[in-house]
């Protein structure tokens, strides 16, 4: 609380909208309702009637389209689309029904719109007249619309650059999360044909996922279980295999360090998609890795091993793959930290006789966890989001339980993309995705609000 | 029996060094094996994806040339030329944003400043795919999914997140000393100037980074470019069509092609990453000590 506080006072402004309210004259008041109005007469005109163009733009759009679509949103639309018998063309014609989902996307953006009109340009327009107030009375210079125009390049410097990212991030992440999060809420899904025209339902889907006794709700957990299973194990033999080996590379000793790590680092030079797939070719019941098996005699030649056909080898397959895929990349990030590790720790301990073992967990193990907290945290809700290993490389497969949705190795994600995509239970996969935030949300706050590194990170 | 002692000591060494560099050979196998694998599939002569000899049996260049000139099924040449386009337009609009952002976020101080962080931090934690089909649905609204408007489309999707992605710039950013720009205020420098005349001819390292991740981001994602594209082919970039080749019906005639164009992909990104490797490493440790 003491850190707001701070900030607060870092940022302060006396032009603020409550102070506009409690202390402005007639003509500031007036703002709210015509904006620009108070810019105007303090002779700010371009900028005065910017304001009051936007105002019009906004009502005239609210008038026309926006409150239509407001007034849609609880209903979702009810007309259906209909055959009309058209006697002079001889022909059936279809009448224009509502869709659903166009009314939900026009009136999550009608929302999202009024309110980023409330927030930046209403309230921007009674600053910047009470402002002008101001500095008229203390009869300071006022800036005219060039020198705001050059501001931009100067003090405002941020607001140039940061207003088309932003705008791209609303439109092209914001929004459709907001979106998305509203599908949850309603019934728009394959089931019962409600691709067209749908309706809220409230925590009804919430409600389905949960029941344990249905279908949906038992793959629900054993997904879940999984997914963590494998973010787990994801993420520490990743860690792991890769500090061992970046310790090994760079062990006094080894000779030719550079030609190892190249090595290494080849591997994660080719796309991983493509790595992905040659992976998933090679063990295929007669892929590269059968036939060398069965022509070496380890396995019987007729025999294959059921590497994405057996739902235990599957999982281990894809573990084992993804330390293949991952640890040049581990390698490459670690090493650099691992270089940071203050030697002397290093030449005390062999003075103190200890042996490798005992300064890996006793000395580097340490350090490196305490480093590197933040980025294993990003690495497990990586693991947990981890679409393209398990996608490309067994797509869930096996499928075990003809009736579910989900194969043995399906992630959250997967099973997302697959009820989403192919099955259409667009629904059921907008809570798996908001129930997949909550628990990374819950998960990374915990390990970050214990792990040492927090307090250093906020002195930053 | 000192020298007794010694030399068994460094018999030990000998014995320990030889043990780490035979695994180490064994590892590094390991890792090389799939891309050789590959590299050899792509001038096998015979074809299918099952053989059931390790080396080919016979050598030639005609799965590169196929690629190329065979456009009846799979039009690799045109999906290649989408890819580049889609890549060079999105690769400077991502560019701008990454650095523009970072920049704001490392040197200027604003109210929105730790909000903004926090805020790029939380959107981490959702699904990427989650938002993906409304994000067919807004773009379909604005009707950018139909005909050669999908390139438009795709551009937008690639560079939209630009503006999230900003820890390694920052962390580089952070790192150009400020001295620097309070020199150059005081000369009378507006803060755009230091920006464009200062801290980027400085950022030279972090910017060919940002321009290379964001150019190799189109020609390795497929699950967008798939979601987006749906059923129209001569829109599609080349990871749809190397996974297309990789499908039941094609994967016994294109499989050895699947090879040549994954080789053709590979070596320029290769070369790319082993070049930049050090950028890589000091982006990340730096990212990484926060």
């Amino acid at each position: 609380m003491k850190l707001f506080g701070k900030k607060e006072k870092e940022f302060f402004e006396p032009y603020t909208c409550r102070n506009a309210i409690r202390e402005g004259s007639g003509a500031t008041k007036l703002s709210m309702l015509v904006m620009g109005f108070g810019n105007i007469i303090r002779g700010q005109i371009v900028k005065g009637l910017l304001y009051l163009a936007a105002e019009i733009a906004y009502i005239i759009f609210m008038i026309t389209t926006g409150l239509h679509c407001l007034a849609m949103i609880p209903s979702l639309g009810s007309v259906q689309q209909e055959e009309v018998w058209n006697e002079e063309l001889q022909v059936y014609m279809y009448t224009q029904g509502d869709q659903s989902i166009l009314i939900l996307l026009y009136g999550v953006a009608t929302i999202c719109l009024t309110a980023l009109f409330f927030l930046l340009v209403w309230r921007g327009s009674l600053k910047s007249a009470y402002k002008a107030e101001c500095l008229a009375k203390e009869n300071r210079h006022l800036a005219t619309f060039q020198e705001d125009i050059k501001s931009l390049l100067h003090e405002n410097l941020h607001r140039l650059l940061m207003t088309p990212p932003m705008v791209f991030i609303s439109c092209l992440t914001i929004l459709p999360l907001i979106f998305m999060i509203c599908m949850a809420f309603t019934n728009y899904s394959k089931i019962d044909n409600h691709l067209v025209l749908f309706d809220w339902v409230g925590l009804d889907n919430f409600a389905a996922l949960f029941d344990s006794s249905s279908i949906l709700g038992s793959t629900f957990w054993s997904v879940l279980i999984w997914t963590i299973v494998w973010a787990f194990f994801a993420t520490f033999s990743n860690y792991f295999c890769g500090m061992i080996l970046a310790i090994v590379i760079n062990r006094k000793d080894t000779k030719a360090k550079g030609f190892w790590r190249f090595c290494f680092v080849l591997s994660c030079a080719v796309p991983m998609f493509v790595s992905l797939l040659i992976m998933r070719t090679m063990l295929q019941p007669e892929g590269a890795v059968n036939v060398l098996l069965r022509n070496l005699g380890i396995i019987a030649p007729d025999a294959s091993l059921p590497f994405f056909t057996d739902p235990t080898w599957a999982r281990v397959t894809v573990i084992i793959i993804n330390i293949w895929v991952g640890v040049p990349y581990t390698l490459l990030q670690l090493t650099g930290v691992l270089q940071n590790i203050p030697g002397e720790l290093y030449e005390a301990a062999r003075v103190d006789g200890a042996n490798p073992v005992q300064i890996f967990s006793k000395i580097t193990l340490p350090y490196m966890l305490y480093v590197t907290t933040p980025y294993l945290i990003a690495t497990f809700t990586g693991n947990v989001n981890n679409f393209n290993v398990i996608y490309l490389l067994s797509g869930g497969d096996p499928v075990t339980n003809l009736s579910s949705t989900a194969g043995s190795t399906d992630l959250l994600v997967t099973w997302l993309y697959k009820l989403t995509v192919d099955k259409q239970y667009y629904n059921i996969g907008a809570v798996i995705g908001i129930l997949t935030f909550i628990i990374l949300a819950v998960g990374a706050l915990l390990t970050y609000r214990n792990s040492k590194s927090y307090k250093d990170e906020e002195a930053f | 029996m000192a020298g007794k002692k010694y030399k068994s000591a460094s018999r030990k060494r000998l014995i320990n060094n030889t043990i780490v560099h035979i695994v180490l050979a064994i590892l590094a196998i390991i890792w090389v094996f799939p891309i050789l694998w590959v590299i050899m599939t792509s001038f096998r002569a015979e074809q299918g994806s099952y053989v059931s000899t390790f080396f080919p049996k016979a050598y030639t260049l005609d799965n590169y040339i196929r690629l190329f000139t065979d456009t009846t099924v799979l039009n690799f040449p045109k999906m290649f030329m989408n890819t580049l386009i889609i890549a060079i337009c999105s690769c400077i609009l991502s560019t701008f944003y990454t650095l523009a952002v970072s920049y704001c976020l490392s040197r200027l101080k604003f109210k929105l400043r730790k909000p903004y962080m926090n805020m790029a931090m939380i959107l981490g934690l959702f699904p990427g795919f989650m938002s993906m089909i409304a994000v067919y649905f807004i773009l379909k609204a604005v009707g950018l999914t139909e005909g050669a408007l999908i390139r438009v489309a795709l551009i937008l999707v690639y560079s939209g997140g630009a503006g999230l992605g900003f820890q390694i710039a920052k962390g580089f950013f952070d790192t150009v000393p400020r001295a620097i720009d309070e020199a150059a205020l005081l000369d009378g420098c507006t803060r755009w100037q230091i920006f464009t005349k200062i801290t980027l001819p400085l950022s030279k390292p972090i910017i060919v980074y940002t321009v290379l991740t964001a150019f190799i981001g189109p020609w390795v994602d497929f699950i967008f470019a798939k979601v987006i594209c749906r059923a129209n082919s001569d829109q599609y970039t080349i990871a749809i069509g190397l996974w297309r080749m990789l499908e039941k019906e094609y994967i016994d005639s294109w499989y050895t092609c699947f090879a040549a164009g994954a080789v053709l992909i590979s070596i320029p990104i290769a070369i790319l990453f082993l070049c930049l490797q050090r950028y890589y490493v000091d982006g990340m440790s730096g990212a990484v000590k926060g």
